[in-house]
């Protein structure tokens, strides 16, 4: 199984994504945004960063990007498709995803490791997760408010796709705690939080058990890897 | 060389964090008379040829797909600077 992800002037994750696709136990492939290939992989993944210096708006000018003519050819044949963080910047911006990202209410960059509500566990990346697990991942971003109208916030709410909400905190203003929703046939999700840095014991979240041990992260590649074998 | 000028601005039911953290700075200033700020952008597109309204509407397009995200912003004016009010060339 073949997960490629894509390296973008100013991807800063790219590496970390890779790696948490190689501990899920599938082969990571690196994906250039220059090209217009996508060396036939089976699942896509826009990693975090600051494309571009996030100069015009975060994801704005790498959501057209060569590859992205590719990426939402893909996303439309139902391929499984993850935005972290500047990632689901981009599919926001390339109109895959619902919503928009705006400057963090308070103005600042923030850093975290963060709470989350599963509210829709039938998506590609989050079918080994029940709906209504919390997990912790990391969160880091300065341009991660999500915004939406109310036409699109009530119409996400009532499709199930809003798949991640934020726990105890919201750490940007984001609209009704959303961190993290899809497209309506589930196969693209995307997020701000980190799920990549959340995959190795000794390098993830602190847990209440232990520091460092997070790894909720995993399951997000261990559902791609459940919803393609399932197609197979 | 004719300037195409595109302006945008934060859709009003969008929160400006900028605008606000200006408008607290303002009234620390003194300047209290001011209940609001709201922070835009300005594109100024020089072309090499004359400014039509085929190019125009080119431009029109442009904003509203690329320059702007109209999920959070407005295009609040597309037109060619008047050279009488250009301003930086001192």
């Amino acid at each position: 199984m073949r997960i490629g992800v894509i390296t973008f002037p100013g991807s800063l994750d790219d590496r970390d994504a890779a790696r948490a696709i190689r501990i899920a136990g599938a082969e990571p492939v690196a994906l250039w945004h220059g090209d217009h290939d996508l060396h036939a992989v089976d699942a896509v993944v826009l990693p975090g960063g600051f494309s571009y210096g996030d100069y015009l708006r975060a994801g704005a000018i790498a959501s057209h990007a060569p590859i992205m003519a590719e990426v939402i050819d893909a996303a439309n044949r139902g391929v499984p498709v993850l935005g972290i963080c500047n990632g689901f910047q981009m599919l926001a911006e390339a109109r895959l995803l619902p919503g928009a990202h705006t400057r963090n209410a308070h103005q600042q960059f923030i850093r975290r490791d963060q709470k989350l509500r599963v509210e829709n566990a039938t998506t590609a990346w989050t079918s080994e997760f029940a709906t209504g697990d919390e997990i912790v991942i990391p969160l880091k971003n300065a341009d991660g408010r999500f915004v939406a109208d109310d036409e699109t916030i009530a119409r996400i709410e009532g499709n199930g796709q809003v798949v991640f909400r934020y726990v105890d905190v919201n750490p940007n203003g984001s609209m009704n705690d959303i961190a993290g929703v899809s497209n309506e046939r589930g196969n693209v999700v995307g997020l701000m939080p980190h799920p990549e840095h959340a995959t190795e014991p000794g390098f993830g979240p602190d847990m209440p058990d232990a520091m460092r041990s997070g790894t909720d992260g995993l399951r997000f590649f261990t559902s791609a890897m459940a919803a393609l074998a399932a197609r197979a | 060389m004719p300037t195409i000028v595109v302006e945008v601005m934060p859709k009003a039911e969008i929160l400006d964090p900028q605008g606000k953290a200006v408008v607290g700075a303002l009234a620390r200033l003194g300047k209290d008379k001011f209940s609001a700020v709201r922070i835009g952008k300005r594109f100024e597109l020089t072309v090499e040829g004359p400014v039509d309204e085929a190019l125009l509407a080119e431009v029109r397009e442009l904003a509203e797909d690329m320059l702007a995200n109209t999920v959070i912003e407005d295009v609040v004016f597309v037109g060619e600077a008047s050279t009488s009010s250009a301003c930086g060339g001192s």
